[in-house]
């Protein structure tokens, strides 16, 4: 056991996540979440997980920043000044020794004889090759053997995406009330600001691209590229305002795109049981090549990904800084 | 090696566990709910880097297939474990979908009591009950201050 940079971020993140719990400012506090999140994803490419740490990056440091600004825009930034709880820390600490009490018996770290990598891991290194052919395993696991799953992490994401809008958007529609908040005057005047988002923009969005299309091969995939598109048109609402993305994708579009994609994910699935194999088996799309087969309908069901992914992060946007006129209007109890 | 060094090789399961109490007593402690969110941020961070570092070989790479010719596979290369990036991948996405909707409920929170401060949003519902049971508001201040003190 050597002393590793891994130890040195996980003390970073430690660090980080004690001063967000002290932070009484909640906007230096969101900030300080996604410069917990960026050190996370350095931490998750050591352990070579590089598809968890392309994921982290854009939705931890990039898309969950902006809702938690996107909220505090609606509400005071200062935290209440509250006792320190000693019960609290009494639960915490009994738990947490509870807990490392129960990692004696675990493997150590890297052991390669981990009772983690026996099982069905071996299955996916050595035959995902031949069965599937793409050099991403993690694509092969994710759209082809789990491909239930991943449909059913679909499902939620659209579910929380209705979620949000059945919370926020109902009463009063966005059209009448465009809001000017959100979109604050002075950052549409800022010439750096303008020019670069707009020298940005065109490079965010084709990277978005190609991390869809290149998930088979290398790290990315239908969920890193919904995000990455979505930020994209989020970078323009937050520059030129949400009216202006109103007019590139109106909102009733961007909802309706939500369930396309998990439709078409679905579809790929029924269209396999019709041709008379098992729910999302991709064999059935090229009986005479299933290799070829599988390249097709994991290309097909990581774009229905990428579909709902990002339409339901726009929509959430959408609908967080549409709410921005009403909540201030709103008389104080 | 003594026993205490070969358990030094635990250390992942350690930081983690601490990271996952650091994100739990945010839930607990905390009254303003966005706190509480970004310690439940901070706590399913600790879950899924539990999850990622046991998918970790020592001396592995990245699970992605190298060629050594188009077509042949290199020989004797290692890869971590896929299974857990898999899971855990789709886990941050589903994550930020949840958060959304607890942001959500807390703007709405917000706009119906006036705070997010979760001991005032409690007070103010108490009030309103003391309120329907035909107390004055004299009287159900007073109230609530007589179970402020028994607690």
């Amino acid at each position: 056991m050597s002393f590793s940079i891994e130890m040195i971020l996980f003390g970073f993140l430690l660090v980080m996540a004690v001063v967000i719990g002290k932070q009484r400012n909640l906007f230096a506090a969101s900030m300080l979440m996604g410069i917990f999140s960026l050190i996370a994803a350095g931490l998750f490419s050591l352990m070579d997980a590089q598809d968890v740490a392309f994921t982290e990056a854009s939705v931890g440091a990039g898309m969950s920043t902006v809702l938690f600004l996107a909220t505090l825009a609606l509400m005071p930034n200062e935290e209440k000044e509250r006792k320190f709880s000693w019960s609290a820390l009494a639960v915490v600490t009994v738990t947490g020794a509870a807990l490392i009490y129960g990692t004696i018996d675990m493997p150590l770290y890297g052991d390669p004889l981990a009772p983690v990598h026996q099982h069905i891991a071996t299955h996916f290194l050595e035959d995902s090759w031949t069965e599937i052919g793409l050099p991403n395993i993690v694509t092969s696991v994710l759209a082809s053997y789990r491909g239930f799953d991943t449909f059913g992490e679909l499902a939620v994401v659209f579910t929380a995406g209705v979620g949000v809008t059945l919370i926020l958007g109902i009463p009063g529609g966005y059209t009448d009330e465009v809001s000017p908040t959100g979109n604050p005057v002075h950052i549409n005047e800022m010439p750096v600001v303008r020019a670069v988002s707009k020298a940005l923009l065109p490079f965010i969005l084709l990277f978005a691209l190609y991390v869809q299309a290149h998930g088979d091969f290398g790290p990315g995939g239908g969920f890193q590229a919904g995000v990455i598109l979505a930020t994209g048109y989020i970078l323009y609402a937050l520059v030129w305002g949400s009216t202006e993305l109103e007019r590139v994708i109106p909102r009733g579009v961007v909802e309706r795109i939500t369930s396309v994609g998990v439709l078409f994910y679905g579809g790929v699935g029924v269209f396999s049981m019709i041709s008379g194999f098992s729910f999302l088996d991709y064999s059935a799309i090229d009986p005479e090549h299933p290799a070829h087969g599988q390249h097709l309908g994991i290309f097909l069901v990581e774009l229905g990904v990428g579909i709902t992914v990002s339409a339901v992060m726009i929509v959430i946007y959408y609908v967080f800084t549409a709410r921005g006129v009403r909540g201030l209007l709103e008389p104080e109890r | 090696m003594s026993p205490f060094l070969v358990s030094l090789g635990l250390w992942n399961y350690w930081l983690v566990v601490v990271l996952m109490m650091v994100g739990l007593y945010l839930v607990i402690a905390k009254g303003n709910l966005v706190k509480k969110l970004m310690g439940l941020n901070i706590f399913q961070g600790a879950v899924i880097m539990l999850y990622v570092s046991m998918g970790k070989v020592s001396g592995g790479t990245a699970p992605i297939f190298i060629e050594s010719s188009p077509g042949e596979l290199a020989e004797g290369i290692v890869y971590s474990n896929p299974l857990p990036h898999v899971l855990m991948l789709t886990a941050i996405v589903v994550g930020v979908a949840t958060t959304a909707v607890g942001l959500a409920l807390a703007v709405r929170i917000r706009e119906a009591y006036g705070t997010v401060e979760e001991d005032d949003v409690t007070r103010i519902q108490r009030l309103d009950e003391l309120h329907e049971i035909g107390l004055s508001a004299r009287d159900a201040l007073r109230e609530l201050g007589s179970e402020g003190e028994e607690e």
